[in-house]
């Protein structure tokens, strides 16, 4: 691979005010000393790293949490200095973070603008506070109109929203109530995500929905309390049909975005360019490796390898990746470029499958290879037949 | 070596119920006549298999040889050959029995005289056995030895007041039991001068010694260098080597007399020359007859077995051959399925051998196995005159050749507690038995016998027995003979395809009721996929019952990982795996288990 080549570079940020009922990601709540010692490894982490990065140039920034905006704005753009003395960050790089409602002040977006921040995605998930209450999130809808408002005024010109579907007690009509608010906004957000609620063991949705997860995904019908696979579809299409008169393109399942502002760091994700990982249990992929950090607060503070994961792709491997990770996006993946990477026509590796899930209609094929709008909704059967 | 004293000689087996102390005292008998110290006992000595001590029953029978020095001062070699308790097992016990010249009951002092306990003496009693009784566990609580040696008196009709009163989980009253064997079981008789006359009672194969003969001597005597010959069979060898058998190995010694209990080998290379109940002779000098072996049991229960990897074809035949020759009441004969591929239809003696035999074939021969509904023998008299002995749903002739169906009756005998009656009686009723009649063993306890088609108790009728009488009722049966009945083949669509694999005959009126069942049942079992899927259950071409497999709607991951793609990856991994484990058949998934399906629909719940 081409060292030269530009790469993007992920942050998390493990922390935040309270931790929803639904989520499973590496966060929690934290004492400030905790926060400040672990801010402290990441930017030893950051700058220990660089050596390896010299020749490249650095053109996206995600910084993911948790909540980074949990952290004082202060604490978290002296990470961001770190990072550009240390790396070679492009003039023109999209630097995005995470936030919510609630976390945030106008001095804050303030300092974030000065850090070079030029892009921040707002979780809302949804626009009725009964929903936000049973996801135990910490904000009402009257708090993103605040932060939403205070984002625009700052300076912003690149704002995603997240909004949820398939929450337990949503209709249709309740998430179209949040599509609609969102699309009242002015100026309405450049991008918005649009996931699927997942209930993921571990968490205490899990204790509360696991059983009718369970039977939901048996029978695909709808639950007590969980909206049945039909609802979701539906939602899924409202989705489509709504953003897409406002002026959006779904650019990957979940993401849609104004023309122009699909996000450089999601997409480099499915196309499979490089990054690198900072932070507890971040991930990273560099030349054909991926590797993951600690996910222990303790061993990431003390321990001076953070690695806790580290796997060489094999060829098999990456054309698996390719085709799972890049059949996300609407548009697909080119066949050209799959016999570029990998000196084979994809025809003679996938031949079969591609034929097969052709005929079904699932995909279409031609000089690019994308899944078709009923392949969407069953991408995960799709892309397991890929696996080699 | 100087020949052994035959009148020194023990050769005995223990029977009891299930679960009435028979493994346990076995391992007390090894323990106190100093074979093992009681450092290197495990557990259950003589159940060597995995599956035994698992499942915490015997079922295969085992050999041990002991030396104990009686209080005559003399010193007796004891051949105790251990039996399967489970009425599937009666065939093993059958074999054990021929092998010995006596026999110890065990009864349990608190649950006295069981179905089994019954069933087992009079195997012993058949095989002109001495039996003499203890009563175990005499120190639980609830042990009340007086009135279970009147009951032995009573029911069986043997001797009961000297019996021991034991307790082997605790070493106690072991050595009366060690005299009582000295005295009460008979040395064995017969001329070691006389030509070789041996009978085998059982098998085993081992990779090095090819296969190794278990015999009891007659008359005569065989050591290394004898030419024997199967008389059955008509193969002939050199013998290797002769022993006896230690706990858990095989001791090789000099020569094997009349009387001896011990093992051969002779480069025996196929399995199938060497079959169980055949008598072993000296080629050079034969005996006149061969012993009348012991009477072969039929299967009583059929299934197919087929290799979950079609491939694994010829594994399975190797694997069923050297398991027959170490279960001489398994048998099996090479079927195709449009369904499944090649595989064997398997015959057994009843339910829980057929899952031992299965388990046995996953676990010991590392195969992964599709295993269709159970199924018994029925009789198909055609209207040409013809009679077919169907072990193959499948092949049931048009209806248009049939004149009538006959099925398998076993008469059968349920010992209840008095309270349970009423619950026993209408699960009878429920399974089409006729009522026999019942005896009052006691005041609380009675004798239910009934007439119940086979194919009604196959299944689950045993855990049915023992959750309606809370474990209380025991139960035992025998073949009786085939009664005609209002039969029909039952046949499973899926997605408009008929499944041979899934197929099976049911009695007319409650044809509806299970292919309802069956519908409701493969419906949990088979996954949704891309489209709808009918399930249908048919009789005679007329659809009785209709159940549909939703078509999945969606089947995708909203959600990021951020970046970690290494989860998502398994998530698809996973996808992927559940699909190995799947027959495809027409253009539908069906996972291996749904072919059991038949089997649990009679839960009660």
């Amino acid at each position: 691979m081409d060292r030269s080549e530009a790469f993007g570079i992920y942050i998390h940020i493990p922390f935040c005010v309270r931790k929803c009922q639904y989520c499973d990601f590496l966060s929690a709540p934290a004492s400030e000393p905790v926060q400040e010692a672990y801010l402290d490894a990441l930017k030893e982490e950051i700058a220990g790293q660089a050596p390896q990065h010299v020749h490249r140039k650095v053109s996206s920034i995600y910084i993911g949490g948790g909540t980074p905006s949990a952290v004082p704005p202060q604490a978290l753009c002296s990470v961001l200095q770190t990072l550009y003395t240390h790396y070679n960050v492009r003039s023109d790089a999209e630097i995005s973070m995470e936030m919510n409602p609630g976390t945030v002040t106008r001095e804050g977006l303030k300092q974030y603008r000065q850090a070079g921040i030029n892009r921040v995605s707002i979780g809302l998930q949804s626009a009725h506070d009964r929903e936000l209450r049973l996801l135990g999130r910490i904000h009402s809808l009257e708090d993103f109109l605040r932060t939403y408002e205070a984002v625009r005024d700052a300076g912003f010109r690149n704002v995603n929203v997240d909004v949820m579907a398939a929450l337990p007690g949503q209709s249709v009509e309740d998430y179209e109530d949040t599509l609609r608010t969102l699309l009242a906004l002015s100026p309405i957000p450049e991008h918005i995500s649009a996931y699927s609620l997942i209930i993921e063991e571990g968490t205490p949705f899990f204790e509360r929905y696991g059983k009718e997860k369970e039977t939901l995904e048996k029978t695909g019908e709808a639950q007590p309390d969980l909206p049945s696979e039909e609802a979701e579809r539906q939602m899924d299409k409202r989705t489509r049909q709504m953003l897409y008169k406002a002026g959006y393109h779904r650019y990957e399942i979940s993401n849609y975005s104004l023309a122009g502002y699909e996000c450089r760091h999601n997409k480099g994700c499915w196309r499979r360019e490089d990054y690198a990982g900072f932070g507890l249990g971040a991930a990273s992929l560099l030349d054909n490796v991926r590797s993951r950090n600690c996910t222990d607060l303790q061993s990431y503070l003390h321990k001076k390898d953070k690695v806790m994961e580290r796997a060489v792709l094999s060829a098999e491997e990456q054309m698996e990746e390719f085709m799972f990770l890049g059949l996300r996006l609407t548009k697909g993946v080119d066949r050209e470029k799959f016999r570029r990477c990998f000196g084979v026509p994809m025809e003679e590796v996938y031949g079969d499958v591609l034929r097969e899930n052709e005929e079904k209609g699932l995909l279409h094929v031609g000089r690019r290879v994308a899944l078709s709008s009923r392949g969407r909704d069953v991408a995960n059967y799709i892309m397991a037949g890929f696996l080699l | 070596m100087a020949d052994i004293d035959q009148s020194k000689i023990r050769n005995f087996c223990i029977v009891a119920h299930i679960d009435h102390g028979k493994s346990t005292l076995a391992d007390r008998i090894i323990e106190k006549t100093g074979l093992l110290t009681s450092r290197e006992m495990q557990d259950q000595v003589l159940d060597n298999m995995e599956l035994e001590r698992e499942r915490g029953i015997t079922i295969k029978a085992q050999a041990v040889r002991t030396v104990y020095k009686a209080r005559d001062g003399e010193e007796y070699i004891f051949n105790l050959i251990d039996t399967p308790g489970h009425v599937d097992f009666n065939y093993e016990v059958s074999r054990s029995l021929a092998a010995c010249d006596g026999a110890i009951l065990v009864v349990d002092a608190a649950q006295g005289i069981e179905a089994q306990t019954l069933a087992n003496v009079y195997l012993a009693l058949d095989h002109n056995l001495d039996v003499f009784p203890v009563i175990n566990k005499i120190d639980l609580p609830s042990a009340q030895p007086d009135k279970v040696k009147e009951e032995i008196e009573d029911v069986i009709g043997i001797e009961a007041q000297d019996a021991p009163l034991i307790s082997a989980k605790n070493g106690i009253g072991i050595e009366e039991v060690l005299e009582a064997i000295v005295q009460k079981i008979p040395a064995p008789a017969g001329d070691a001068d006389a030509p070789l006359k041996a009978l085998i009672f059982d098998s085993v194969y081992d990779p090095y010694k090819g296969v190794i003969v278990f015999v009891r001597l007659k008359e005569g005597r065989v050591k290394k260098g004898t030419v024997i010959k199967m008389m059955a069979t008509g193969a002939s060898e050199e013998v290797v080597e002769v022993g006896y058998f230690g706990a858990g190995q095989f001791i090789p010694c000099e020569e094997l007399s009349a009387g001896m209990v011990g093992y051969i080998t002779a480069s025996i290379k196929n399995v199938k020359d060497t079959a169980v109940g055949d008598t072993v002779t000296d080629k050079n000098r034969p005996c006149a007859e061969p012993l009348p072996g012991y009477k072969k049991v039929n299967s009583m229960v059929y299934c197919g077995m087929y290799p979950a990897d079609g491939a694994k074809y010829p594994d399975l035949r190797d694997a069923l051959e050297k398991l027959q020759l170490n279960d001489a009441s398994l048998n099996y004969e090479p079927e195709t399925s449009v369904a499944l591929g090649f595989g064997f239809r398997c015959g057994f003696l009843g339910l829980l051998h057929l899952e031992i035999v299965q388990e046995r074939l996953e676990r010991e021969y590392n195969l992964d196995l599709v295993t269709t509904a159970p199924g018994v023998v029925y009789k198909v008299h055609k209207t040409n005159g013809e009679v077919i002995e169907l072990t193959n749903p499948s092949n049931l002739p048009d209806a248009s050749e049939i004149d009538y169906m006959e099925e398998p009756i076993v008469s059968a005998e349920i010992m209840v507690t008095t309270e349970f009656i009423g619950p026993i009686m209408e699960l009878c009723q429920e399974r089409r038995g006729r009522y026999l009649g019942m005896e009052y063993m006691e005041e609380t306890r009675a004798l239910l016998r009934y007439e119940l088609p086979l194919n009604e108790i196959i299944y689950d009728f045993f855990d049915a027995l023992k959750s309606r009488s809370r474990g209380y009722a025991s139960f035992d049966y025998d073949l009786k003979g085939y009664e005609e009945s209002k039969l029909v083949k039952l046949d499973i669509l899926i997605n408009r395809e008929e499944v041979d694999a899934l197929s099976f005959i049911v009695h007319g009126d409650s044809a509806y009721e299970r292919g309802r069942k069956m519908c409701e049942k493969l419906k949990d079992e088979i996954p949704r996929h891309l489209f709808e899927i009918p399930i249908q259950a048919a009789v005679g071409g007329k659809i009785i019952a209709r159940e549909t497999v939703k078509a999945m709607r969606k089947d995708v991951l909203a959600k990021c990982y951020g970046g970690d793609i290494t989860r998502k990856k398994k998530l698809l991994e996973k996808q992927k795996e559940g699909k190995k484990r799947m027959r495809q058949i027409g253009n539908v998934e069906i996972p291996q288990k749904a072919f059991m399906s038949v089997l649990k629909l009679d839960d009660k719940k």
